[in-house]
Parts: C-alpha cells; structure tokens; sequence
C-alpha cells in the first residue's frame, strides 16, 4: 500500500470517528467540536512553525474571532453562524496585517515576544474596558442562527460539529495545498537560509507576512466556532496561556504537517477532559508528563511517530 | 566597444583598523568574465558583498547598466539582474535540491502562487537542464544538507543561473569542488554563460582558471586594486607574481 493511500485511509477514518463517535456519545459532541476548533487555530502555529518563528500570542487572533461575534450580540443583535464565520475571520486578517506589518521585521525570541506584547495589549482592553466588555465576567454569546434556521440546542451541538468538521477538512486541504506551493516552501526557507531567499531577490517580510495573515486568518475562524461552542468570550480567550496552549498542541501533534494540528488537539482536549473530571486541579502535571514523553521519545510530534514508521519502511531493502 | 554593466566608483568601507575597500573603481562589461585575484583579507569577497547590496559602502557608489544600486537591498538588485554564487553554499539544506531550484526559479518568474504545487510548475523541466548542466540531476530529489559539500557549491551556482541573471558573481567557484573536476566543472560554466549571455565576476585563487577563462583580471591588494587587464600581461606581471601568485 502505497504511503499516500494509508494517509488519506487515516484521515478518513479520523474523519468517521469525529462524525460517529459523537452519535453513540452525545457528551463528546462539544467537546469534539473545540478539538476541531482549536486545531484550526493550531494549524495557523503550524505555518508560522515552518518559518521557524514561534508566536507566543497567537490567541489574540482567536480573541477576535470570538469578540466580533460577542459584540455583535450585544451592539447589533441576533446574528447568523454564516455572516460570524466571514466576519471573524476577516477581521483577525485585518489585525493580523495591522500586527504583522509589525512583527515580521524580527524572529525567533523577538518575534515571539513581540507577539506576547501584543497579546496582552489586547488582553488588558478586553479586561478594562468594562463598560463594553464586562471585564474578565466575559459577554454570553447567543446561539446564532445557520442560514436563518434556529435550532434546539440538542440539535444544534450537532450542526455546529459537522459545520467545523467541514470547515476542517477545507481548511486543512487549503493549508496543505500552501505548505506545498512556491509560498509556503519559501517560509520554509525563511527557517533555513534567509539570506539565500533575500539572494533569489525575494522579500522574506512579505513571505512571512502572507503566512502571518492566513495564520491569523485560522485563530479568528478557531475564535468564532469555540465562542458559539462556549456560547461565551471572555479575556481569557486572548490571554498568554491560551497561546502557550496551541503552541504546546502544535509541539504534541508535530509540525510536519496539517494532521498534527488536530492530533494534537485531540489528545490534549481529551487528556484534560478526563484528567480535570478525575485528577481536578492535577491535569496540568498529566498534560505535562505527556509532553515531556513527546519530546523524549517523538521530538517530531505524533504525526512523526508515523512518518518515522514510513522513513524505515523506505529503508526496508 | 562593449556596454558597461556593473560600474563601482570610489568604494570605500573599513571595519574597524582594516580598510577592506579603499577606492575600488571597476567596470564590469558586456560579454566578458572577469576574474578577481588577489590574497586573503585583500578585500575580494567585500566588494562581492558591496555590489549585491550586503554591504553599503561608507563611500563611492555602484551602479548597474547606468542606474546607482548602491543603497538598493539584495533581493531588489538580484531582481534587477546580479546574481551570486557563494563561496560556502547558500542553500535551502532542508528541502531537496530540485525544490531548492523549483524556489529559485518560482522568485525569478513571479510565479508566486500559494495554491499550485512547486513539483508541478511549468518550469520543473527547465530547472532539471540546468542540473544535469552542472551534472548535479542525480541528487535532484535529495535534501541538500545530504550532498557533499562539492555538490553543493554546483547547486549554488545553479540556483544563481535559474534566476537567469544578466550578471553572476561568483566568490570562488571552484573551491570545495574536486581537483580533476574543476576543469570540466568551469568548461561547462563558462561555455553555459556564453550560451545564455550572461556576464560573470568570479574571485579565484587558482591561476589555470584564470588564465584559461577570464578574459580580464583585477588584482585585489590591501583594499585596492593594484592593476587590470588581459591574462596573459598580467599573469607574467613580476610585481603580481611576487605578491599575489607567490613564486
């Protein structure tokens, strides 16, 4: 079988299961979705990863997405799922091209502190500014309509899954469809020889920038669909541990590809699901066993614990 | 008479107590390869550096076919048609040498799409000829950080040649390449760039290369060039062969 079969078999079958499982198990139908939420998010780290840069305040993206849908419930009114899924997105592109013209002239730690700064600039507005926001108590986001139909919430747990499982599969195609295009191998080029892209006559900015936007892009889009899951946004959305969150999910999943994203994700919505039900206030110390596990013995995620597997069997005489 | 290309006037820049450029004035014309000699320290990789744009001279300007590029960043005069060729290989040492080329030629034409993919651009046949030109197709879908350092300098300077550049720089082509094949690499070389017109610059330090393919030499000294002209006069210059050649 060749390794591309078994690839896209595997997708498939992450895909059955995320569709499934919720069926037999209707408590894991949130929680299934803000895994796919989140590794939206989590693919938009994975981009900035192939550039080598490492943003420690990607959550201000998933803030936007989840305050522009909150605002609008409390300064318009009723909306619906499909205008939020443009909006959000759309205006965390705009923060991110207003930020990224910014953070793009540095790298590594810079860049990440840069980020971090501003994170918590946003982080601050959203607490103290409570005459709009209501501080860190947060603004309850109302179940929105999809396509001007309004469901029960039993029901529409439900449609808001397969819409993001949907929205995942999209959006994973068209990020794997840029990694592999001349854009996305110059922002791998930006981690291995800057000088040699500058040298082709191309701006490494603007390379980084294009990944900046989509990246944010992905954390408005992760930011709408987890603050309709939620049906709440508070600061804490865009505050720094939520970006540390999807950097540790991006470092668990690998960052090889679009699968670690949501492996990733999958594995640290469940071990905190179930390790908070048992363990309280301990689930920390077991997400934090399994990281150190990862970085031990899988340094490529577990996406590359398979792509290791793959690399001996072409070996294999 | 040929046209003039790259035009250096009055280049002067220090680092610290050395002077690596103290009033370099050089023509770099139409047609021709130019060979830069001269020993270490003299200042040679410096005005590389100063006419790509790495290094802003502290005086002096360079332009390019009449247009002063000097305060002009890498890439913007790499657009403009100077290209390089490293002395230590500039390449991209995790993605294999056919997407390092792929990359290359995609910034050359534009063809900066963020949905189509890079194996399957138009110019792949291109980029695989100029492989097998400097006879490196072989290693096309290897990474680079796996080729010896050998081959790796050949798909440095081919990376420079898919910018199709109208002149390429190169800071010591042939070292790091095996002995027996620099010959064969540099005939290659030289007759490609006559093919595709290209005009070249290349820092060298081994005198069977320049006196078989430059067609002039500038000879490098203290951050100055002590004199230039055809092989043949300056090569038997008693003053160039005391202090540059050494016999």
């Amino acid at each position: 079988m060749s390794t591309r079969l078994v690839s896209r078999l595997i997708i498939a079958a992450a895909t059955a299961l995320a569709a499934i499982l919720p069926l037999i198990l209707p408590s894991w139908a949130t929680l299934t979705t803000l895994i796919l939420a989140k590794g939206i998010v989590v693919l938009g780290i994975i981009i900035l990863l192939q550039a080598g840069q490492v943003s420690f305040g990607h959550a201000m993206f998933f803030g936007v997405g989840a305050y522009t849908i909150a605002f609008w419930g409390r300064y318009v009114g009723a909306g619906d799922l499909l205008l939020f899924l443009v909006l959000g997105p759309m205006l965390a592109m705009v923060f991110g091209l207003l930020i990224g013209l910014f953070v793009v002239r540095y790298r590594e730690i810079f860049f990440g502190m840069l980020n971090l700064a501003f994170s918590m600039v946003m982080w601050s507005l959203l607490e103290k500014l409570y005459a709009f926001t209501n501080g860190a108590d947060g603004i309850r986001v109302a179940r929105p309509t999809l396509a001007g139909i309004s469901f029960t919430p039993e029901v529409f747990q439900y449609v808001l899954l397969y819409l993001t499982l949907g929205l995942v599969l999209v959006v994973s195609y068209g990020v794997q469809r840029y990694l592999d295009s001349p854009l996305g191998h110059m922002l791998r080029a930006i981690k291995s020889n800057e000088t040699r892209l500058e040298y082709l006559g191309v701006s490494a900015k603007r390379i980084l920038l294009i990944g900046y936007v989509i990246s944010a892009f992905l954390g408005g889009l992760g930011g709408v669909l987890v603050a309709v899951a939620q049906q709440i946004a508070t600061p804490e959305f865009a505050y720094w541990t939520k970006s540390g969150e999807f950097v540790f999910i991006a470092i668990l999943g690998g960052t090889a590809n679009a699968a670690g994203a949501f492996a990733g994700a999958a594995v640290f919505e469940t071990v905190r699901f179930f390790a908070s039900a048992q363990l309280a206030n301990a689930w920390q110390l077991i997400l934090g066993v399994v990281l150190i596990v990862i970085i031990m013995f899988a340094p490529n995620g577990l996406i590359g614990l398979r792509n290791r597997g793959k690399a001996q069997a072409e070996v294999r005489p | 008479m040929s046209r003039v290309l790259i035009s250096a006037r009055g280049l002067k820049i220090r680092f610290g107590g050395v002077i690596a450029a103290d009033g370099i004035d050089l023509d770099v014309l139409e047609g021709e390869n130019l060979a830069i000699i001269g020993p270490n320290g003299a200042g040679k990789t410096t005005f590389l550096n100063m006419a790509t744009g790495y290094l802003r001279p502290q005086a002096g300007t360079v332009s390019f076919l009449g247009r002063d590029i000097t305060a002009l960043p890498p890439r913007t005069i790499t657009r403009l048609g100077i290209a390089r060729a490293f002395q230590i290989p500039q390449l991209f040492l995790d993605q294999t040498v056919l997407e390092n080329m792929l990359i290359a030629s995609s910034a050359q034409t534009g063809s900066m799409s963020a949905f189509r993919h890079l194996l399957d651009l138009p110019q792949r046949n291109e980029v695989e000829d100029l492989l097998d030109l400097v006879g490196v197709r072989a290693f096309a879908n290897r990474k680079a950080f796996e080729l010896p350092e050998g081959q790796r300098k050949l798909v440095d300077i081919a990376l420079a040649l898919a910018l199709k550049p109208t002149v390429l720089l190169m800071d010591e082509p042939t070292s790091g390449v095996a002995s027996g094949e620099k010959l064969g690499l540099m005939d290659i070389l030289t007759s490609a760039l006559a093919r595709q017109k290209v005009s070249s610059v290349f820092v060298e330090h081994d005198m069977d290369m320049v006196e078989r393919y430059a067609h002039r030499v500038a000879v490098w000294s203290s951050g100055k060039i002590q004199v230039v002209g055809p092989p043949a006069e300056i090569l038997n210059n008693t003053e160039v062969r005391e202090h540059v050649i050494g016999i």
